[in-house]
């Protein structure tokens, strides 16, 4: 299948995702994530939470050789046995020996996506062993027979009617279910039964406590308990990163994982049993006997599985993945996620943004290729994380790896002549044209207008989408002829370094450099009005455009090149400041990365965001008269980098201080995420999230604002979303705006 | 009573009110009748430890599996309970705590006062020695509940509802 052909398919399953699955997905994901910022926000020391949940983890998979020595030797001292898998294979060929020398005929299981990593269930049914699922969403998906769209909630994708359908469709039943509570009970009572005289009971386990054996569960149901408690055997299945040091390193994750995941302060049921448990068993072939008259033998067995996860220990990009506690925070914190779900952003068992990392390790490389893409690197997942994991950063390492592993396209040629970049041969080629977006730029803004009028033919739009996935549907930004540093060069400064209070180097991302070029001459004007000496700099592109394709070499070589470009200046006192959200998320995050740290550091202290910048220059005595009243109040759309960045309240705070009344919208990402949205394959899923901005902007409170937006991309997004043009917050301030 | 632990309990009735569980105050001698009052029939129970305390005679104290099946309400101690969390720490026991909390529509937990503890680090604190000894126990807050048949309902798997039984500062004395 050619290129052109695959994104076309892609387009087409995304597109029957967000028709079939997408709107309850949303539903329930966005549900999730605003209760997640509840749940925290009243969590006194969330931050020192994760930082502590952080630290044991990195401490735990330090130490894992250790600690695996050590649970081995508690457990087997309690009691239990302890088998290591190498892999899925073998984990599987031991727990059907244990089901075979229990004679079990039916193995009852409580929720564990380490078992759906294992797929046990097809092993023992193999074998002719009844394996029941006990939890209600993962019955759901059973008797569906269809896989998790969440490693949490896993049938999300169902709506209730969906599920009474199901259930009244499969079942013969006296009369139709129809409410959740009808649905329930009859779920309730039907795997009751199941329950009741199952041979083995599986579950997997949150936490493994090397200290004393304890496995911890975390669930709302219950099905746990009794899925570990009513037979006399009792296996469960759990990667070797589940282990940590000591009971008392468990408070942390209790108090984060509820509340990281669907937003509750804590489960109804944190289980920890020290097995083999001293609770009697239920067994009904002695319905009679008193519980507390009992004399069990009850077995034991925790089965540790590496599948790949001490290489992952062992590399240095992906070890990270492996402080994942399964909480989902990424997937419900994702715009992205929001809309299709894990059928689309998920690989053979995980799903969402930790994904990548999961199934790069477990599973390789062709699981991730499928979905990697839908991380565009908005980053709201960082914060959300109770582990701190720099999720972007793992999409953006196992991408590049991908592109490392394709295959030569034909129109390589073409591009090694035109592009700088330092990439392998067989990047795909839509990769490398929005990687190398400034070289584009100056190509297109040298040869303004024709370039614009030649991007805007209809067959070269055709053209553009077969060649390279660019989607006709989406306007393409128009390059200006003169840039921002041709202008500023031109113009020169109007307040003296002599004269001024502050001097400012103000760093030409590309957009604004060649394209926006207005708001780049209004942050200069704004900048001036607060008695600032304003620079511009020949420095070039940040990184993001190719760090966004996974072009981590080519990002590399252009973070260097800033730095080099912009160190005089830091080394002089001048402040850098950045109108691209994407750009300074760069220097404040992804340049630690790339840069020895020393430089990082010193670029991340001396840089800020333009509207940061202006409020900073106000606190600090400059006079807010300077600056023009925006007239109109104003519906404001900060960017979710920045947002990551907990820098969007200054835009508000100057706008507020100039006498403007703000509406801010809550959305995670606006859905265009740089290149993302004209891409042919995306380009519904991003419209589809844009509806959600669309939604808060065309709302009553908001349908009449002034509409402002702080990010290229989503300016653009707002344009092709909303009937009025969208500006950034710096031309609403300009004094020599109109 | 000191004023500490008086605003660590009403941390705890408070938690309880925002999990819609209901709490019952009482003095060990008027036990029976406040038990009676938050009860249905038929009753299962285990023994609870506390002094001066005990299940009353109608309340099945060591049940079966056909009489855990058939109960209504089950009765037993917890351990201690969590003031930020409304949680109460279930033990495992020999002789079936762990089902009788489980199984019947609605579960009692009986509380001593003197045994709440105002946080999750306490809790867990207490108790690293028993599980490290060999124990088992359940944090359980509120009732089972589920999402996944596409609204929240209570009693998934578990009770439907709980009740707390708190029994006042100095039963033990």
């Amino acid at each position: 299948m050619s290129k052109s052909d695959d994104r076309r398919a892609k387009a087409a399953r995304i597109r029957h995702l967000l028709e079939t699955e997408g709107d309850a997905v949303e539903a329930n994901t966005a549900g999730f994530n605003r209760g997640r910022y509840d749940a925290v926000a009243e969590l006194e020391a969330y931050e020192e939470l994760k930082s502590e949940a952080r630290t044991i983890k990195e401490d735990a998979i330090e130490r894992l050789p250790e600690l695996l020595e050590q649970v081995t030797e508690t457990v087997e001292e309690n009691g239990g046995t302890v088998y290591l898998a190498d892999d899925a294979a073998d984990a599987n060929r031991y727990i059907q020996e244990v089901a075979a020398e229990k004679e079990a005929e039916r193995v009852v299981k409580s929720k564990s996506m380490t078992s759906e990593e294992l797929e046990v269930n097809d092993a023992l049914e193999g074998d002719g062993v009844d394996v029941v699922e006990t939890d209600l969403g993962e019955w759901v998906l059973q008797v569906a027979d269809e896989t998790p769209s969440h490693i949490v909630a896993p049938a999300i994708h169902r709506s209730r009617a969906e599920i009474a359908r199901l259930f009244n469709e499969r079942f013969d039943l006296e009369e139709p279910l129809e409410t959740a509570e009808e649905l329930t009970m009859f779920a309730r009572e039907r795997l009751g039964e199941q329950i009741r005289g199952a041979d083995v009971g599986m579950t997997g386990a949150n936490f493994i406590t090397a200290d004393s054996g304890t496995i911890m569960l975390v669930t709302s149901e219950g099905n746990a308990r009794k899925t570990a408690v009513v037979p006399d055997t009792h296996v469960a299945v759990a990667g070797i990163e589940k282990i940590v040091p000591s009971v008392e390193d468990l408070s942390p994750f209790i108090e984060l994982i509820g509340r990281s995941g669907t937003g509750q302060d804590i489960t109804s049921y944190i289980s920890l049993l020290t097995p083999p448990v001293e609770s009697p068993t239920v067994d009904v072939d002695e319905p009679d006997v008193g519980f507390a008259d009992r004399e069990d033998d009850r077995d034991f067995h925790l089965v540790l599985i590496d599948n790949g996860r001490t290489a992952m220990r062992e590399d240095d990009q992906l070890r990270e993945t492996l402080y994942c506690i399964r909480c989902s925070a990424c997937a419900n914190s994702c715009a992205n996620f929001q809309s299709v779900g894990g059928h689309a952003f998920g690989g053979e068992t995980y799903s969402g943004g930790i994904a990548t990392g999961w199934e790069a390790g477990v599973h390789g490389a062709d699981s991730v290729a499928e979905f990697n893409d839908l991380c565009t690197g908005c980053s709201r997942c960082v914060n959300a994380c109770p582990v701190e994991i720099d999720i972007p950063w793992i999409n953006t390492v196992v991408r590049d790896r991908l592109n490392r592993g394709g295959d030569p396209d034909r129109f390589e040629f073409l591009y090694d002549e035109l592009v700088p970049d330092e990439e392998p041969s067989g990047l795909d080629l839509q990769k490398r044209l929005f990687g190398n977006y400034e070289t584009l730029a100056k190509l297109g803004s040298a040869t303004a207008p024709l370039s614009n009028r030649m991007a805007e033919f209809g067959p070269v739009r055709s053209l553009l989408e077969r060649a390279v996935g660019v989607d006709s549907r989406r306007p393409l930004p128009a390059f200006e002829r003169e840039t921002l540093r041709e202008w500023y060069g031109e113009r020169g400064p109007r307040v003296a370094a002599s004269e001024a209070d502050r001097e400012v180097v103000l760093y030409p991302d590309t957009y604004t450099n060649y394209v926006d070029v207005d708001r780049g001459k209004a942050a200069v004007r704004v900048l001036e009005a607060l008695d600032v000496h304003v620079r511009v700099p020949d420095v070039g592109e940040s990184g993001r455009a190719p760090l966004s394709q996974g072009m981590i070499a080519t990002a590399d070589e252009q973070a260097s090149a800033v730095y080099a470009g912009l160190a005089e200046h830091l080394d002089a006192g001048r402040d850098v400041v950045v109108i691209e959200p994407s750009d300074l998320a760069m220097f404040h995050r992804e340049y630690e990365k790339l840069l020895p740290e020393r430089s990082f550091e010193r670029l991340r202290d001396g840089s800020y965001e333009v509207l940061e910048y202006v409020y900073g220059c106000l606190e600090n005595g400059a006079d807010p008269t300077a600056l023009r009243t925006p007239e109109q109040s104003i519906a404001y759309h900060s960017h979710c980098q920045q947002r990551t960045l907990g820098l969007e309240a200054y835009t508000t705070a100057v706008l507020e201080k100039l006498g403007a009344d703000v509406f801010e919208s809550d959305v995670e990402c606006c859905g265009m995420a740089g290149s993302f949205g004209y891409k042919q394959e995306y380009y519904e899923l991003s419209m589809d999230v844009g509806d959600r901005l669309r939604d808060q902007f065309e709302s009553p409170t908001a349908e009449d604002r002034l509409v402002l937006a702080s990010g290229t991309s989503c300016e653009d997004q707002l344009d092709d979303l909303l009937e009025r043009e969208a500006s950034h917050p710096v031309e609403a301030i300009d004094p020599g705006g109109v | 009573m000191s004023t500490e632990s008086g605003s660590l309990r009403r941390r705890f009735q408070d938690s309880l009110a925002d999990l819609e569980v209901g709490v019952s105050r009482t003095e060990p001698a008027s036990f029976e009748a406040t038990l009676e009052d938050v009860v249905d029939d038929p009753v299962v129970g285990t023994p609870l430890p506390f002094d001066g305390v005990s299940l009353p005679t109608w309340v099945d104290e060591d049940p079966s599996p056909r009489t855990l099946e058939a109960a209504t309400t089950g009765v037993t101690a917890a351990s201690f309970g969590i003031a930020d969390y409304g949680s109460v720490v279930l033990p495992s026991t020999e002789d079936g705590a762990e089902q009788v909390s489980l199984f019947p529509d609605l579960h009692v937990a009986v509380l001593r006062e003197a045994d709440l503890v105002p946080d999750m680090p306490t809790a867990i604190d207490r108790l690293g020695p028993t599980l490290r000894d060999g124990g088992s126990a359940i944090l359980a807050t509120g009732p089972s509940a589920t999402a996944d048949m596409g609204s929240l309902v209570k009693g998934a798997h578990g009770p439907k509802a709980v009740h707390v039984v708190l029994l006042e500062e100095g039963t033990d004395e």
